[in-house]
């Protein structure tokens, strides 16, 4: 019992990174209908920027704040370089575009920053918290970084004006423009919101999975399939998702397929889903009027 | 005084012009409404005054170009458009569509605005909570127009708002739509195939024949002339 409580809560902590960079998923997918693939690399380049910053000396959380902010600035700038010229092609080079940012990206972290292997530093203690048994301190963080990291997005999406200019852009970007939303900001918006919740999930991650180039690989299969799991455009649905996930992995890693095989849970939830429930639990079904 | 003054319009979507060189006016506070057939190029012509199709010649409001502008900036300057088939936001609440009406002008007033919106529309003080997308079609269009009169403009762009409707809920819309013209002073322009009952609102009209006007005037000149009267009346 005791081991599948531990499972479980660590579980939930991975769950929490899958559910941040699952989010970052969604909310680009709402406003552009694509799913960003350069999402884990931009975490990537931010998780290299962090390290760098705090290998520097700056101190951990200083370092954290500064990366989120540079997080959201990258986000602009691809959405304005490299995005927003691309989106009036044909909807398969779009994504070509997609894919090749992301490896533009990892090709470029890692002719900057390396390919060895870093470690990162976890902010929390070593010690457990609150003398729990079952999750270390870092994990219990982890949850702890994200559960804030949502409120503080649910508030503005839910009760800001900008918020919700952020929200009619994603159901009606036409009827955003005759109430005078200016569409492009708020695109750049949503795409430096998305990198920024990218950098924490980064962040968080790194120092379970150790830092290198191909650090976001099974993380965002996870994220895909989190994403999926709980409908790609429904926001609530990603993050339940993204725990959802992070704990069926573990079971099943510990308990049915043993920890090598442990990643291909990712995929038969992906293939399930979208074999048995295309929209996701939450999403909602695609319909066109014929 | 002109509040809208549109010269030498022309319009079209990339496969040659839809418009050709239309000019239209409304006063201040004035109604002026467009009458024609499916295709005539009406909602093209609302579209052109609010740059959401590529458009050539001069479109003065309140005095100033706004031909260059993109749809955004000429929304800002208080042009209020109503289009085609309501543009509401179907996943967001009826007060946050509102919400987003008044956007231009942030949180100040809000709270009037939604006061004075829901004595028009009583309704949707009901609806206020529900879903924009689950509303009746004419609690929609009710809401497209409110969405607008929370903008507080100058100029309200109408598309067809008896679109699809019951006559009686067109009765209450248009009688809805006479009283807001009437007590904000905000000047209508309004597209129309239902020739009968907008005609009862207009101080001008327009006919629009494949993309060209072909009558200007007051609408009596519209009863007055038998042919037209038959063709666009009915009796």
């Amino acid at each position: 019992m005791e081991a599948f409580l531990h499972q479980v809560f660590g579980g939930l902590a991975n769950g929490a990174v899958y559910a941040s960079l699952a989010l970052a998923l969604v909310m680009i997918y709402r406003v552009t209908h694509f799913v960003n693939f350069a999402q884990g690399e931009l975490a990537l380049v931010s998780t290299y920027v962090a390290s760098s910053l705090i290998n520097a000396g700056v101190p951990y959380w200083v370092a954290f704040v500064a990366t989120v902010a540079l997080s959201f600035g990258m986000g602009v700038l691809v959405e304005r370089v490299v995005i927003r010229p691309a989106m009036r092609a044909p909807p398969l080079s779009i994504v070509i575009v997609f894919i090749g940012l992301m490896v533009v990206l990892n090709s470029m972290a890692g002719w900057i920053f390396g390919y060895d292997t870093r470690s990162f530093p976890s902010p929390f203690p070593s010690e457990p918290l609150f003398g729990n048994h079952y999750l270390a301190s870092h994990e219990l963080g982890v949850i702890g970084v994200t559960l804030v990291m949502l409120a503080l997005l649910y508030v503005f999406f839910r009760f800001t004006s900008l918020g919700l200019a952020l929200r009619a852009v994603a159901d009606n970007p036409e009827s955003s423009r005759l109430v005078g939303i200016r569409v492009e900001r708020m695109l750049a918006l949503g795409w430096g919101l998305s990198a920024a919740v990218g950098a924490v999930a980064g962040m968080m991650i790194a120092p379970i999975v150790f830092l290198d180039p191909s650090m976001m690989g099974a993380v965002m299969l996870y994220a895909f399939a989190a994403a999926l799991f709980g409908g790609i455009d429904s926001p609530g649905g990603a993050v339940l998702g993204g725990f959802t996930v992070g704990v069926l992995e573990n079971l099943m890693g510990t308990y049915v397929v043993g920890t090598e095989l442990k990643l291909t849970t990712a995929l038969a939830l992906i293939v399930g889903v979208l074999v048995f429930r295309p929209a996701g639990l939450f999403g909602q079904p695609a319909a066109a009027r014929v | 005084m002109s509040l809208l003054s549109v010269q030498r319009l022309s319009a079209g979507y990339g496969h040659g012009d839809v418009l050709h060189e239309v000019a239209i006016e409304v006063a201040k506070g004035g109604v002026s409404v467009v009458l024609g057939a499916n295709g005539a190029g009406k909602t093209t012509l609302l579209r052109a005054i609010c740059g959401m199709v590529a458009r050539r010649g001069s479109v003065l409001f309140d005095k100033r170009p706004v031909d260059r502008l993109p749809t955004e900036e000429i929304a800002r300057l208080g042009v209020a458009h109503v289009p085609e088939g309501r543009g509401t936001f179907a996943n967001l609440t009826t007060e946050e569509n509102l919400r987003l009406g008044a956007y231009r002008h942030g949180r100040n007033q809000l709270e009037e605005s939604y006061a004075r919106v829901y004595q028009y529309f009583p309704r949707l003080a009901e609806r206020r909570r529900q879903q924009a997308g689950t509303l009746s079609g004419g609690e929609q269009q009710m809401l497209a127009i409110a969405r607008a009169v929370m903008s507080r403009p100058a100029l309200i762009l109408l598309d067809e708002p008896s679109f699809g409707l019951a006559p009686l809920i067109v009765e209450e819309l248009y009688r809805i739509v006479r009283d807001i013209n009437a007590r904000e002073r905000v000047g209508v322009l309004l597209v129309e195939q239902n020739a009968a009952i907008a005609l009862d609102l207009a101080d001008r009209v327009y006919l629009f024949e494949v993309g060209r006007v072909v009558l200007d005037g007051p609408p009596t000149q519209l009863r007055g002339d038998e042919s037209l009267r038959r063709t666009y009346l009915g009796y």
